[in-house]
């Protein structure tokens, strides 16, 4: 770069010889300097936003191409990510309390066709029916040669049957794969799996679907990813629950009942061992529910929760144990059931117009005496009964965890007059379920504390509010034993195992008001061993006749009793109880002293 | 000085860009050897679910007591009943074991006269 020197030494001369200023030269050239020097700077601080410019023009660009790229691509997994379990879209299986399998899912295709890529419509269709007998062959012709472009054969194939329609070889016959939920135990607890069917349906997918039972309960536990790999823990017994079905379904046969149904519980943490009602179903293959006749005789109708039933005289130990818990009476009270009684103008008779006379308490409950608890009942008055029948879970549908329960609402009265006291001391005028049943005299049996029955295993026990003092429940812990030692159950005296229990037979209502002559409904509730109940169990058989005798007999004595009997022989062993020798009290023990 | 610093640039670029390129190479190598290995895992669990179904199927309570009756002359199996329940004393100890034999006695007849006894 040239340098122009500020003051340049010919000019200066040159002024000064003129006179004029030299300083003026020296400004002149200084502004053109400074000039230069300004126009440098520019161009320099141009040249760098340029650049920067550029820059910020080439990441905007970048991060908008990502950008376009991103949003224009296919989404792809990210195959780096190594996922500690394997995530799966599977339903959860359901498993018993040992873990047994009781509901798990199986890979299967489902059968569609697209009509418009057939070769052939009119010999795929007759090697369709080939394969499937059921399916009409003019209907499929209709629908391959028509305008569909698009249908479902079947849902469920097995893989023998998709290679059978491989061979029909027709590119137009296509596989969709599926989830299917498998009961690999077939009909067992079939009222308590309930069944599962498909929500919506893809060609590469199909939502699995509850459609009753615990399977509906549990839909959102069950169809959630977290749970894939946790399956949900019942409280069943595969074991027990298999043995009961049978022997209940034996007891019904040898009963000519039309109808039974069972209920196993633990007393003390509601825990449901097994639950039977006959007749049954299979959950893989779920019929469609009645849409003609009487609900309750469609093999879908569970029993044990949706049955709301009169159940006669199991409830006569209610009233037994509230008069004591008042204390009213005790168990040696003496009690006139002798006739005629009158509540509200209508007339209480006994079983076949007995007289019993005078009894005490413990014998009124060994009896059966319907005077004796209305008695006791009337004594107790209306509303305190209602209070402790509420308490016991009798006024509400059982929390039980199945879609039905909520459906076996028990049937009040609408008014709770003497009358209605009277008749639900002893189980009519009142309508429950058998789980309701169960879970009233687990209350007895435990102690005095209320219990909910439940369907999920629990790991730690359980304790409801007290609703009855630890007095009353032993005394009646007592009078159920009485029952079976000398009163009407006594075909329930298992050997080795102390079963207490009340029976209840009571008559069937006509759907058009009053009651049936031959139609009965047997009950036996029992809880077992009496001096230390650990289980509860409720045997109800519907309509039974025991043919064995000069006529028909259709008390619960001689049905529901020794079928309940035969299911506690078999089942108390498998559910770990060793049959012992029954603890006398001391003081019923005469001390005698020996000397040879 | 200049010039020596743009070579090792220069060598340092083409180093990490070979470097780069075989890290593209092994991850892609790995990633494919991971969906591999996934989708083994995948095909074990699918596997394992028909496997366990199907052993509930054949452990299905029915079955297994069909089989206890058809299998009754072999096996003998009744259902589990109460008095099938035992005290531990029942129990018995196991048999002392022998005490060793020192002294063995000859009870062979071989060195016996050949007389006939009779």
């Amino acid at each position: 770069m040239i340098r122009t020197p500020l003051r340049p030494l010919a000019r200066i001369l040159d002024a000064r010889q003129k006179g004029e200023n030299p300083d003026a030269i020296e400004n002149e050239n200084k502004r053109i300097r400074h000039e230069q020097m300004r126009d440098n700077a520019r161009l320099r601080a141009e040249g760098r936003l340029l650049v920067l410019g550029v820059f910020f023009f080439c990441a905007f660009g970048v991060v908008g191409a990502r950008m376009g790229m991103l949003a224009s691509t296919d989404p792809v997994e990210p195959r780096a990510h190594a996922p500690g379990a394997v995530i799966s879209a599977s339903r959860a299986d359901i498993v018993d309390r040992h873990g047994n399998l009781l509901a798990t899912n199986f890979d299967t295709h489902a059968l569609y066709a697209q009509p418009k890529h057939m070769v052939d419509p009119v010999m795929a269709a007759k090697g369709l029916v080939k394969v499937f007998p059921d399916l009409d062959e003019a209907q499929l012709v209709k629908d391959f040669t028509g305008k569909r472009k698009f249908l479902w054969i079947k849902k469920k194939i097995s893989p023998e049957q998709k290679q059978a329609v491989h061979d029909i070889g027709d590119p137009g016959l296509l596989f969709a794969p599926r989830d299917m939920r498998l009961y690999p135990n077939g009909t067992l607890a079939a009222h308590i799996m309930g069944g599962a069917s498909y929500g919506k349906e893809g060609v590469h997918a199909a939502e699995v679907i509850g459609v009753a039972g615990v399977e509906k309960y549990f839909d959102d536990y069950l169809r959630d990813p977290v749970n894939a790999g946790k399956p949900l823990a019942l409280s069943l017994d595969l074991t027990v629950q298999a043995a009961s079905e049978r022997i209940l379904w034996g007891g019904m046969k040898l009963m000519n009942a039309k109808g039974a149904t069972s209920v196993l519980m633990d007393v003390k943490t509601g825990e449901v061992i097994s639950m039977v009602s006959l007749p049954t179903f299979d959950p893989n293959n779920r019929p469609r529910p009645a849409v003609e006749g009487d609900a309750s005789d469609s093999p879908l109708f569970n029993r044990a929760v949706q049955g709301v039933y009169e159940l006669g005289s199991v409830f006569k130990i209610f009233a037994a144990t509230q008069a004591i818990e008042l204390g009213l009476v005790n168990t040696e009270t003496v009690i006139e059931t002798k006739g005629p009684m009158k509540v509200g103008g209508f007339r209480i008779g006994e079983f076949q117009g007995k007289n019993y006379g005078a009894l005490s308490v413990a014998d009124i409950i060994v009896k059966s005496s319907n005077r004796g608890t209305g008695r006791m009942a009337l004594q107790i008055g209306p509303k305190r009964q209602q209070e402790f029948l509420k308490s016991l879970g009798f006024f509400e549908a059982t929390p039980f965890e199945i879609v039905e329960a909520a459906g076996g609402k028990p049937l009040l009265p609408k008014k709770w007059t003497d009358l209605s006291a009277v008749t639900i001391s002893y189980g009519h005028g009142m309508s429950t379920s058998p789980m309701h049943l169960a879970a009233g005299y687990a209350a007895i049996a435990n102690g005095g504390f209320k219990v909910t029955p439940t369907l999920i295993k629990q790991d730690t026990p359980k304790q409801g509010p007290r609703v009855m003092s630890e007095r009353a429940a032993r005394d009646g812990r007592m009078m159920l034993r009485k029952v079976v030692s000398k009163g009407t159950a006594s075909f329930a005296r298992v050997p080795g195992y102390f079963v207490g229990g009340k029976t209840g037979t009571a008559d069937k209502p006509k759907p058009r008001g009053g009651y049936y002559k031959k139609k009965t409904l047997a009950t036996f509730a029992s809880i077992f061993p009496a001096h230390d109940p650990k289980y509860v169990l409720i045997v109800t058989l519907d309509e039974p006749s025991e043919n064995s005798g000069d006529k028909p007999r259709r008390t619960a004595g001689w049905t529901a009793v020794p079928v309940a009997a035969e299911m506690i022989r078999r089942v108390a062993p498998l559910l770990g109880l060793r049959p012992a020798v029954e603890p006398v009290k001391r003081s019923m023990v005469t001390l005698t002293s020996s000397s040879n | 000085m200049r010039a020596v610093l743009h070579i090792l640039t220069t060598i340092a670029v083409i180093a990490l860009a070979f470097w780069a390129y075989r890290e593209n190479y092994a991850t892609q190598q790995a990633l494919s050897e991971a969906d591999k290995l996934h989708a083994n895992i995948r095909a074990a669990h699918a596997r394992l679910a028909v496997l366990k179904a199907e052993w509930a199927y054949q452990n299905r309570p029915d079955r297994l007591r069909d089989l206890t009756e058809i299998n009754f002359e072999r096996l003998g199996l009744l259902p589990l009943h109460p008095d099938q329940f035992g005290q531990v004393d029942e129990v018995p100890y196991p048999p002392a074991p022998l005490l060793p034999i020192t002294n063995p006695v000859d009870v062979s007849s071989a060195a016996a006269d050949d007389e006939d006894p009779l």
